[in-house]
């Protein structure tokens, strides 16, 4: 890749914002309210853009555009179904909760309405998870710099070996990501989700508009691609009719019910932000502001990928520009780019330097290169610097956003808890300092974990699926059941991820074979793909979780109603809505997000 | 809060903005445009940014002004370089 120094000094002047924003921030860190929970004291926008954004790390932007090119606009339904649904419930009746209860996370959350026993297991398995997926994101962030070759001309020009490109992006997503957040806790991680979201927009909406006016517009793009691609629903009624092979209960009830509330509603890492806004108005709108972005990003992150598919075949010169990597040697015979599609290339095993095929010998494609080889192909240099820099912003506020939920839930609900209680708030502000040195230190341990071992990745976060897809069931439980009791939850929740356990092991994708991918105790069904099976997975995780918890809390002693206000829907006074103007109380956004919601399904049906 | 996000990030948009429209000027028509149909994104995009970002600096210096001019708590002084100050 020819990077030019305009591409350079753009890239140089997102490090120096970032990083001047967590100087800049400083000097008003002076408790660790400032700094874990922002003072609570951010204007619900920027909250709300830092909802979402939270949310959109690279491997998101990533997966999305390459989901684009694999199945096509169904991808949508991950942001609307998907997410719409959940975010305005989280806003409208569970933010009061959250916000109102002045519980700090999450899992202080879960103490207050349960007890300790269930706080400890939901803060342990957090904290572990966010600095995996840190650790996870740096090591993309780093992979994917080497394969587009970003640093290789700078490591040239200044004599370095290439071999330590690697290392050299590690250290430096970990040094600036370290830089921010030790200077400017939560407020900067927000403020850099932000820019971040800005930064996506513009380095994308060019890409999108420049692209479709090449394959002819949204009618030529439908043209050049099979009809399945651009429609969402589509052959829903029977998961063989589908891409997604999925049918329509598994999705609306697993992707858009079970998984979905369960990640938009109990997600420290986005609900942190919500928890930063100035009021509990703010919070409750926060969630609601965030859905409307959220409802038109597949056409700047999933789009691509459909284009490109589309894009017309391509001179030997553009491919050998965006497509190369490691197989410089390997010939015409095993040239990516000549048995890709449209931009995408087919894969390329990095051992033996050879395209791999599937069963039928077809090449496989690397859809993961849609978007960087998008950028590379109609971007020219300017703006490109421009494109590198999004994507660049959104590894490392994704890292970010994993970091301050890891600093807090740390601090807060297990140091504070149950290793020194009675410190000074000054006490507590320097662990959360050293709390992210160590957050980064982890991250980095797993990026290099993830470099030695591909599968214990995998395994990670197969392992942490089945942590999640129970929550759900105890948040709904215990903020609309006053009888939920504190036994019931916790024996919900472990059985809840012993049912996903169970059922992975019984069930299996058609074409896979027993072991990570499932049936690795027997098989006793097949599912038509992996994405069925994993919604199958969710909705039986959840549901077990739920008839656990009601029938152990009718067994056990609940709490009395007093203790319950503020954290139970049937105590707790409604929040007052008729001094706001119509148009900005959260139920009347809410009902037309849902029409917005239902009019984009109609147009792409 | 402290610091008003709209002011850097404007900043950002500016510098970023103006930097891609000067370029972009001085490469038209050259052949760096040939994937995107001829168009000029460079410029475009650079004055598209640039207007972004001067709305939002703006916005920012005004937002900041606002609340340099509230009361400061506990008290009937408004804070220096408020709106009373001439």
């Amino acid at each position: 890749m020819n990077l030019t120094t305009i591409d350079w000094v753009i890239m140089l002047l997102y490090f120096v914002f970032v990083l001047g924003i967590g100087f800049a921030l400083k000097r008003f860190m002076r408790t660790s309210k400032d700094f874990f929970q922002a003072g609570r004291s951010l204007p619900a926008w920027i909250c709300g853009l830092a909802f979402i954004s939270a949310n959109l790390g690279a491997q998101e932007v990533i997966g999305m555009g390459a989901s684009g090119a694999k199945y096509g606009i169904a991808t949508s339904h991950f942001y609307w179904i998907g997410a719409i649904p959940a975010m305005i419930f989280v806003g409208v009746f569970m933010m009061p909760f959250y916000y109102g209860s002045k519980a700090r996370s999450v899992p202080e959350f879960l103490r207050l309405r349960f007890d300790e026993k269930t706080r400890a297991y939901n803060a342990c398995s957090f904290a572990v998870m966010t600095v995996f997926s840190s650790g996870i994101s740096m090591y993309a962030m780093a992979r994917l710099i080497q394969t587009l070759h970003v640093f290789d001309s700078a490591f040239v020009y200044f004599h370095l070996p290439l071999g330590w490109i690697f290392h050299f992006s590690i250290l430096l997503s970990a040094l600036i990501v370290l830089g921010y957040i030790f200077l400017g806790g939560l407020t900067s991680a927000i403020y850099n989700e932000v820019l971040q979201f800005f930064l996506i927009v513009a380095g994308f909406a060019p890409l999108v508009w420049v692209g479709l006016r090449n394959v002819g517009g949204w009618n030529g793009l439908k043209a050049s691609l099979p009809v399945a691609y651009t429609h969402s629903w589509r052959g829903m009624t029977n998961p063989h009719h589908n891409p997604l092979g999925v049918e329509w209960f598994g999705l609306s009830f697993g992707l858009a019910f079970v998984l979905s509330f369960g990640y938009w509603c109990t997600d420290f890492l986005v609900i942190q932000t919500a928890m930063a806004s100035d009021s509990e108005e703010s919070a409750r709108r926060v969630p609601l502001i965030a859905a409307i972005p959220k409802m038109f990003f597949p056409f700047l992150v999933i789009l691509p990928g459909l284009i490109a598919i589309a894009t017309p075949a391509l001179t030997a010169h553009a491919m050998a520009r965006t497509a190369m990597h490691g197989s410089a040697a390997a010939g015409a015979a095993n040239d990516p780019a000549k048995y890709g599609k449209g931009l995408i290339p087919a894969k390329v095993d990095p051992v033996s330097g050879k395209i791999m095929t599937d069963e039928r010998g077809q090449p496989l494609l690397d859809y993961d290169l849609a978007i960087p080889n998008m950028l590379l192909y109609y971007f020219p240099t300017g703006i490109l610097g421009l494109g590198l820099t999004a994507l660049l912003a959104s590894f490392m506020s994704g890292m970010a956003g994993n970091v301050t939920a890891f600093n807090t839930v740390w601090t807060y609900d297990l140091y504070q808890s149950y290793i020194h209680k009675n410190a000074s708030d000054a006490h507590y502000l320097r662990m959360g300092r050293w709390a992210t040195v160590g957050g980064i230190l982890l991250s980095m341990a797993t990026a290099y974990a993830a470099m030695g071992f591909n599968n214990i990745m995998d395994t990670l976060q197969l392992v942490f699926s089945f942590v999640n897809a129970p929550l759900f069931a105890t948040f709904l439980l215990g903020m609309f059941w006053k009888r939920t009791t504190g036994h019931g939850a916790f024996t919900g929740l472990v059985s809840g991820t012993l049912a996903a356990i169970v059922h992975h092991g019984l069930t299996l994708p058609t074409d896979a074979h027993p072991g990570m991918h499932g049936g690795w105790i027997a098989v006793v069904h097949l599912y038509p793909s992996e994405m069925a099976q994993n919604f199958w997975t969710a909705i039986w995780a959840f549901s077990v979780n739920f008839i656990v918890t009601v029938v152990i809390s009718l067994m056990t002693k609940p709490r009395e109603e007093s203790e319950l206000v503020g954290l139970v829907y049937s105590l707790t006074p409604k929040p007052v809505e008729h001094h706001m103007a119509w148009y900005a109380r959260p139920k009347v956004i809410a009902v037309g997000l849902i029409a917005m919601l239902v009019a984009l399904n109609l147009i792409f049906k | 809060m402290n610091l008003d996000l709209r002011i850097p990030m404007g900043l950002l948009f500016l510098i970023v903005g103006a930097i891609l429209t000067v370029f972009g000027a001085l490469t038209r028509g050259s052949a760096i445009y040939v994937h995107s149909n001829g168009l000029d994104i460079n410029l475009i995009w650079g004055l598209v940014m640039f207007v972004f970002g001067a709305i939002m600096f703006f916005l920012g210096r005004a937002g900041d002004k606002r609340a340099k001019g509230k009361p400061v708590e506990g008290t009937n002084q408004p804070l220096r370089g408020g709106h009373g100050h001439h």
